[in-house]
């Protein structure tokens, strides 16, 4: 039996594996603090942050269960923030394109040109760090379902890894065992 | 004796405040003697199934850390300013300290760090000062510390190391590419990079496991336990002597005297805020390079009007903080480095200060993964898009193919820098709140700057595509954290004598980062271990010989 194989029968790396998985099948499909059409909203600016283009964005990812929960909880202190922010974008989404009615039904090139308007402005900056976060935190917290995020930074999600890591320390181990 | 649980109106033989890196050492080593001993620990007690891969609730919402909505702190640059509420210092708030979340480089001091003021003169601006104590009075307990916690390492590899009368108990973790790179980088300059020693298990030792290389490490606990944490290796020996009981969630507000100057026991706040009064014989204070000089201020009394400890004003002074520089790179092929330990090869070639550089200090460097995801979306590196497709691009070609060269550098001790208590400020419990003074001495600056062009020659000699060096500048916050009960002879001037019992209150110890007289290269943790051993060593002799 392989070492991996060893390790994985200790207790604590079959109870930290179940977890992961339960975590990330489990990961944000119910919203309890914004109503559906503040959350459609909310995820069309994270769709423009992380987009879904050759692979999975935002929306796959389930951002928007991750800033439900954050706001609902551990980010509660930005309720207010995100009530102002959405508030004015409204307003800058009916200045730009009269006669729109929301930001989630907006063509995409005119979402994407609404979002590059508020680049750089406190509410979007938020905006960006709460979808940055849902992407990349563990599905714990609502958010990178099946660990979409994690995947396109090449991360692969285990308990327990063997040397080697990389391509240079695997150039090594070569030249050693030669 | 008695056994624990005690009640609080037994007086015990010593009350240990705090349980990381010399509190846990210490309460072992007490408790393993047979002496009665209670630890009083701020934060939680949490155990290897509550650590969880989870950013959010590790780092954003301080699972491990002390918690400045709850502890709000206040920082100026120097004393002429009105301090703002501002995090500056962080620390590991549990059972175990900052032992269970930190990056384990395990460095033992330099022969030359006991003695830099007797060796290159006094610094203006600065109080450098030599130990009171040389390497050789602390070795056979920087021995002990690694044998008994398991520390992974290659006896002989650093050519600068000072001598050891033991090599490390286990060897050293596999190479990352990161490690590989460093190495390539420093033998095309003639540098010497060596194995890192950490104070993770490469192997099972004391039944403990290995590290499985899961890499959530630095800022996370270890699952399984192959990080040698307090928590870890050091904690559960002393609750098996049956002498020694942990009370997690106990906040201690006053180190309580007598009338003839003794300490009579510790007043803490329990998990439901309500006041206990645990008498004890003897009180080893080790809660960090802040919190222990803090707690000694509020400690006033009739007899210590300015601070328990006090009279020689200099509790709380000189504050040197952990000041370093980063340069990261890119390279062609996939590192991997999220995988892994935090380091896994380190530099000491220009760790000595030198004359001729024309300032005073010097530096370690180690080769390290860059950020966490979270960090890294949220961070990403200079030049970088912020968002979008070409941010989506660039993101998942950097992340697995950029390391970092971290450097940990001298903080010259300057008596202005200090943790006091602020005057109008208070915390969840009604206890004055930290106050922080800091503002790096010149040559600090000087040093991050020297330092930094070393870092990018490194890279570039290894090959780098990109290499990018962060800004330098002066340091606002720290986590390691010491100067602020300085161990020396004279009491004048000097906090704890070399023994770290207090000069002004015989049945008092403190010993933690705060008994540090210099910075060494930072990675105090190991130091501060030692001195816990060291410490508890002389109190086991003193207390046989009815000396406290």
């Amino acid at each position: 039996m392989s070492s991996v194989s060893l390790l994985a029968l200790r207790p604590e790396i079959a109870a930290a594996q179940q977890h992961a998985r339960q975590a990330a099948a489990t990961s944000g499909t119910q919203l309890t603090y914004f109503d559906h059409a503040a959350a459609a909203e909310i995820e069309a600016i994270a769709a423009q942050i992380v987009p879904t283009d050759d692979t999975p964005g935002a929306r796959e990812a389930g951002v928007i269960y991750f800033i439900d929960r954050a706001l609902g909880s551990f980010f509660k202190e930005n309720q207010e923030a995100y009530r102002k922010g959405l508030a004015e974008l409204q307003a800058k989404r009916a200045a730009m394109f009269p006669g729109s009615s929301s930001v989630a039904l907006l063509e995409p090139e005119q979402q994407l040109a609404l979002v590059k308007a508020i680049d750089g402005t406190p509410f979007f900056e938020m905006v960006r760090a709460h979808t940055m976060i849902g992407f990349f935190n563990s599905p714990d917290q609502g958010g990178n379902r099946d660990y979409i995020g994690w995947k396109l930074l090449g991360m692969e999600h285990q308990m327990v890894f063997q040397p080697p890591f990389g391509f240079y320390d695997a150039q090594v181990s070569k030249v050693d065992s030669r | 004796m008695s056994r624990a649980p005690y009640r609080p109106d037994h007086p015990v033989d010593f009350i240990v405040i705090g349980s990381g890196a010399a509190g846990g050492a210490v309460a072992k080593e007490l408790a393993v003697a047979g002496f009665e001993v209670v630890v009083l620990e701020q934060g939680p007690y949490l155990r290897g199934k509550d650590f969880k891969h989870d950013e959010v609730s590790t780092v954003f919402l301080n699972q491990l850390t002390n918690n400045p909505k709850r502890q709000p702190q206040t920082f100026r640059k120097t004393e002429a300013e009105k301090a703002k509420v501002q995090f500056s210092v962080g620390y590991g708030r549990e059972v175990g300290g900052g032992t269970v979340h930190f990056t384990a480089n395990w460095w033992r001091l330099h022969e030359i760090d006991f003695q830099e003021r007797s060796r290159w003169g006094a610094v203006a601006g600065a109080s450098l000062e030599d130990w009171p104590i040389t390497y050789q009075d602390l070795e056979p307990y920087y021995t002990k510390s690694e044998q008994d916690i398991g520390v992974s390492g290659l006896s002989g590899s650093n050519p600068f190391d000072a001598p050891r009368s033991k090599p490390y108990p286990l060897p050293p973790l596999p190479v990352k590419s990161s490690g590989v790179l460093f190495d390539r980088g420093a033998k095309k300059l003639g540098l010497h990079s060596f194995p890192a020693p950490m104070a993770i298990l490469s192997q099972q030792y004391k039944g403990r496991p290995g590290c499985v290389h899961c890499g959530f490490c630095m800022q996370f606990g270890c699952e399984v336990g192959a990080k040698s944490s307090s928590m870890a290796a050091l904690i559960p020996v002393a609750e098996r002597t049956g002498n020694c009981e942990i009370r997690a969630e106990s906040y201690v507000r006053k180190i309580e005297t007598d009338p003839n100057g003794r300490v009579t026991g510790a007043i803490y706040f329990d998990s439901a805020k309500r006041e206990v009064f645990q008498r004890a014989k003897a009180v080893a204070l080790c809660a960090n390079g802040v919190e222990s000089p803090r707690l000694l201020l509020i400690s006033k009394s009739k007899r210590f009007p300015n601070g328990l400890a006090n009279s020689s004003g200099m509790v709380g002074k000189n504050l040197m903080f952990d000041t370093g520089t980063q340069v990261s790179a890119l390279f062609d092929h996939p590192l991997n480095e999220y995988k892994s330990v935090q380091v896994t090869r380190v530099l000491h070639d220009f760790y000595d200060s030198d004359p001729k550089r024309g300032f005073f200090g010097g530096g370690g460097i180690d080769a390290r993964f860059l950020e966490t995801p979270v960090q890294f979306g949220l961070e990403g590196l200079p030049g970088m898009p912020r968002w979008g497709s070409e941010w989506k691009k660039t993101a998942a070609h950097y992340y697995p193919r950029t390391m970092a060269l971290f450097s940990h550098l001298t903080c010259l001790a300057v008596e202005q820098n200090s943790v006091s208590l602020d005057p109008d400020l208070k915390d969840e419990w009604g206890l004055p709140c930290l106050r922080v003074t800091f503002k790096n001495h010149l040559d600090d600056l000087k040093t991050m700057q020297f330092i930094l062009d070393r870092q990018k020659e490194i890279l570039e000699a290894a090959g780098a595509e990109k290499v990018w060096p962060m800004p330098i500048g002066e340091v606002t916050d720290s986590v390691h954290l010491m100067g602020t009960c300085r161990m020396g002879n004279d009491p004048k001037r000097f906090v704890v004598d070399r023994f770290h019992r207090a000069h002004d209150v015989p049945n008092l110890f403190i010993v933690d980062g705060s008994s540090m007289v210099t910075s060494g290269r930072q990675q105090p943790t190991c130091t501060i271990q030692a001195l816990g051993y060291r410490a508890a060593d002389y109190m086991t002799q003193a207390a046989k010989r009815g000396e406290i």
